[in-house]
């Protein structure tokens, strides 16, 4: 017999969840390592947001004599290598950064998913018509398309977006619309269908929820990508124009202080990697906790 | 004395599994038995008793994270539990074998099955590669595989399911083990397939002279082959003795639930309602239909074939078959997923449309559809309530306080604790996930509920007091059902009327009365010989199956369909001839160039294997 054990206690003697003792809740069922990562990604969104009034100095004001400086009272992460204050430099880097690889990855992301989710639900000539559209995308050269739609509209933060947003968005729809497409099989979705659920519902209430864990993984990644990318573009002189600079390319920029282990080179990197870490930290340790992701993997 | 003769002896045994905090739970305690050298020992009981564990624990083998906490497995002078990982590798493969549930998987598909088979020995130096093919082949015919010179050269995807079970047993004698473990060798193979594995099995094990341990949960399966039977429940011995004792006189209560479980009794069926002029509920005229593109009326894969069936209101149609014989494509068909390539579906009088887009939310709303496995019939991401809760809103507009007070009703007519309602269905065990499965279809207010399998996925017990809940369901709601299920046992429990599938074709069909003795037709007649009896000795009394002679011309699309494995054939008729549609007195309406008469007198000698 299945075990009929009483438990209608538990559910009476739940308390009216308010918000903050969900949040309460939520934070008490992440892990450790989820806990290190949320922490990061707060720590950077309040830097990004804020980190211009912190500033010191002026990004392009050349305060110190010497280039390569040490840390200082007077430049807590030293001098670049042009004498500017890398403090400075950097609170205003995670700004660029943070905002936009954040923004782009999140656009990346959820075009991919719903163009995946329209493709899986939709007919099948709707699939043909957005998969070979993200065929001929993922087939520019990322870098040679970058450098096209800057020589016609010039450089600006929303191109700068919308280019690392097209440039990802089709490795994101391949792989949501392979995890869609399996969920879609699923029985619970065929009891769905056949219940005489309409497409809206089957993608967003009956699939998403499902795939959502591996989509943000996948965002993870995507968020590095894009932040190796807005830098190679600053590099080429495509992305974020001087003498603003997003934490790519201060690390470009300082590269020649590498021999010397010079601040100016570390601190922009160590910044990228608390950053990546932190994201993909709090990714893995969200949803799909203890409850079991049925298929899609 | 008895330490001289037992072959193995288990002793104390106990094995724990993590939980959380750190803790430890027993999985087993306190195992003893000895299996004397040659016999058979059977471990019975249902899932997560604690079969499997122990099975492994005799190869000094635990899963993760599972640890043996205590006592003693001893096979001949060797203390197993006290060997090292290497000493435990040279036993594992050569002095003990282990024959798993599924042996597709313990395949490679890339290489040849002979490469597979001989490996082992092979690798170890115990014999050459001509002597070791020589006798894998001479294995082969033991286990009476077609082709035996042959099949050794073929690959997985080239054999089925019960030829698979065999050469996997082939693989594990190689070495001539001592002790061999199979571990529910037949429960995923059809029952005419069952037969010839466990034949080949009991036959040969006895021949190599072998110790058996013999996981299963079927009782039925363990009496034909088991000569000590040992019950387990939730880790501990319920009770252990002699086959024929355990199975004629058993002890325990437990035993005695168990084998009251393994052949459900016949529901009375509910007052049949007279034959009435309205139209049946459901019926399927001359339906073809299967996967792929459509050409001229026939689909690329094609799956059913001209299927006839109706569904009177509040009765119950059994439908059976062997896998792959179309019984979830007839479903899918009937719910709209499935799209037919010829025929029609109608249902209350009305043609229903061929796809989901052409259907009433009043049709979507009769009809509900159970899938045979709960873990991917409920969404994972939802709580029982918003799963039980969409279909409430979604054909009757409830919401709020009006949907959790019909969520708890229903909770409680699938008796369900009302707790459940917070809970995702991961939380939840297979039983209670079935029963949220058919709640859901209940949601609904259908009249007809299309139930895939529902109990294949279950244990025995768990299995009939769904098949109860039914029952029930059908007297309080006046619902129909198209019951589907590869168990014919099953089927004659609950339903007014069968039908056989056979590849796509209904070969008979008929009340479940016209099923309990002959005639029937020759493919049900093979269905119902091949479901074991509780009682020892069963397997020994049905005689082998002859080896049917190739047949002399090639098949056509119109003869009969069971042609190349029936016994019953008539040379020059059937293989020449459709057959025709004959009515038996019972009331049957089958496919077959006999007459009732024939069919009567070829099946004389077989006795009804599950007449109540
Ligand atoms: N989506 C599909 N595409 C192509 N072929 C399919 C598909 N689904 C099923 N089939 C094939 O159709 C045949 C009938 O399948 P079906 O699932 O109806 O059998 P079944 O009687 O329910 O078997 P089982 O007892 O194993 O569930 C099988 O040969 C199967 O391989
Ligand atoms: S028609 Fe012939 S081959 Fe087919 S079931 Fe009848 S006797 Fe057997
Ligand atoms: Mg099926």
């Amino acid at each position: 017999m299945t075990p009929t054990v009483p438990l209608r206690e538990e559910s009476m003697a739940k308390p009216a969840s308010t918000a903050a003792s969900r949040v309460r809740h939520w934070l008490s069922g992440l892990s450790t390592s989820g806990r290190v990562g949320l922490a990061l990604v707060i720590l950077w969104l309040v830097l990004g947001a804020a980190g211009p009034l912190l500033a010191p100095y002026d990004v392009g004001a050349f305060v110190s004599p010497e280039v390569f400086d040490g840390m200082s009272t007077r430049h807590w992460l030293g001098s670049d290598y042009l004498g500017r204050d890398v403090l400075s430099r950097l609170l205003s880097g995670a700004q660029y950064t943070v905002g936009l690889a954040l923004a782009s990855a999140l656009l990346a992301s959820a075009t991919g998913a719903g163009l995946a989710l329209t493709a899986t639900v939709s007919p099948r000539w709707v699939d043909e018509v957005i998969s070979r559209f993200m065929d001929t995308l993922i087939s520019i050269p990322s870098k040679v398309f970058a450098l096209v739609l800057v020589a016609a509209f010039g450089s600006s933060l929303a191109l700068l977006l919308l280019i690392a947003a097209a440039t990802y968005t089709p490795g994101a729809f391949r792989i949501a619309r392979a995890l869609a497409i399996n969920l879609n099989q699923m029985d619970y979705v065929q009891v769905a269908y056949a219940r005489g659920e309409g497409r809206l519902y089957i993608a967003t209430a009956e699939i998403m929820p499902n795939m959502i864990h591996p989509v943000l993984a996948d965002f993870g990644l995507r968020f590095v990508f894009i932040v190796l990318l807005l830098s190679g573009l600053s590099f080429l002189g495509l992305g974020v124009q001087p003498p603003n600079a997003d934490l790519g390319s201060l690390v470009r920029e300082n590269i020649s202080g590498l021999g010397d282990g010079a601040l100016a080179i570390l601190a922009p990197a160590m910044a990228i990697a608390t950053l990546t870490i932190g994201v993909n930290l709090l990714i893995d340790a969200l949803p799909g906790r203890g409850r079991r992701i049925t298929g899609g993997r | 004395m008895g330490a001289a003769q037992d072959h193995v002896q288990v002793s104390g045994l106990r094995i724990t599994a993590p939980a959380a905090g750190g803790q430890e739970t027993p999985i087993v305690s306190d195992v003893d038995f000895t299996i004397p050298r040659g016999q058979v020992l059977a471990l019975i009981g249902e899932s997560g008793s604690g079969k499997t564990s122990i099975a492994q624990a005799l190869m000094g083998y635990a899963r993760g994270g599972c640890r043996i906490a205590g006592g003693g497995v001893r096979v001949g002078d060797t203390e197993i539990l006290t060997l090292d990982a290497s000493q435990l590798r040279t036993v594992r493969g050569s002095r003990i074998a282990y024959v798993a549930q599924s042996a597709a998987s313990a395949f490679n598909l890339s290489r040849t099955i002979m490469d597979q088979v001989v490996e082992t020995a092979v690798g170890r130096g115990l014999i050459s590669r001509p002597a070791a093919e020589a006798k894998a082949v001479s294995l082969f015919r033991a286990l009476a595989l077609p082709q035996p010179e042959a099949i050794g050269g073929r690959y997985v995807h080239q054999l089925s399911g019960g030829q698979l079970q065999r050469l996997m047993a082939a693989m594990a004698l190689m070495t001539d083990p001592e002790l061999v473990i199979l571990d529910e060798p037949t429960t995923a193979l059809d029952v005419t397939t069952q037969i010839d594995v466990l034949r080949a099995f009991k036959r040969v094990v006895r021949q190599q002279g072998a110790t058996a341990l013999y996981v299963s949960h079927d009782l039925a399966v363990v009496a034909q082959v088991a000569d000590r039977i040992v019950v387990l429940q939730r880790g501990r011995i319920r009770e252990a003795g002699d086959a024929t004792q355990v199975l004629e006189r058993p002890a325990d209560i437990y035993t005695r639930t168990l084998m009251a479980a393994a052949r459900p009794p016949a529901q009375a069926s509910p007052q049949r309602p007279a034959p009435q002029q309205a139209p049946p509920l459901l019926e399927v005229r001359g339906l073809t239909a299967g996967y792929g593109r459509v050409e001229a009326g026939v689909p690329k894969i094609p799956v059913l074939r001209d299927v006839t069936l109706s569904i009177a209101k509040g009765t119950t149609l059994g439908v059976i078959g062997e896998s792959g014989s179309g019984k979830s494509t007839l479903a899918r068909v009937i719910a709209g997923l499935v799209a037919p390539a010829g025929g029609q579906v109608l249902f209350q009088g009305q043609p229903l449309a061929p796809t989901l887009s052409g259907r009433t939310r009043e049709q979507f709303q009769r009809i509900q559809l159970v899938f045979q496995n709960a873990d991917t019939a409920l969404n994972p991401a939802h709580t029982v309530s918003r799963i039980l809760g969409r279909p409430l809103a979604f054909y009757h507009g409830m919401d709020g306080r009006a949907r959790n007070r019909r969520v708890a009703e229903l909770l409680d007519l699938t008796q369900l604790p009302a707790g459940l309602a917070d809970r995702h269905c991961g939380e939840l065990s297979g039983g209670q996930k079935q029963r949220v499965n058919l709640a859901r279809a209940l949601a609904a207010d259908p009249h007809l509920i299309l139930c895939d399998e529902v109990t294949s996925a279950l244990d025995t017990v768990v299995g009939t007091a769904i098949l109860d809940l039914l029952a029930e369901l059908r007297r309080e709601l006046d619902l129909s059902y198209l019951f589907i299920s590869h168990d014919i046992s099953t089927v004659r429990a609950i339903c007014d009327d069968i039908a056989v599938l056979y590849a796509g074709q209904k070969v008979e069909m008929g009340p479940r009365n016209g099923f309990g003795d002959a005639p029937v037709h020759p493919y049900t007649d093979l269905l119902i010989g091949s479901v074991p009896e509780m009682r020892r000795g069963w397997l020994e009394e049905k005689e082998m199956a002859a080896t049917l002679p190739p047949l002399a011309t090639a098949q056509s699309a119109n003869l009969c369909c069971f042609l190349p494995r029936c016994a019953a054939r008539v040379e020059g008729l059937c293989d020449r001839l459709p057959p025709p549609r004959i009515v038996l007195g019972g009331g049957n309406e089958l496919l077959c160039h006999h007459d009732g008469q024939a069919l009567q007198h070829l099946q004389r000698g077989r006795q009804s294997a599950i007449s109540p």
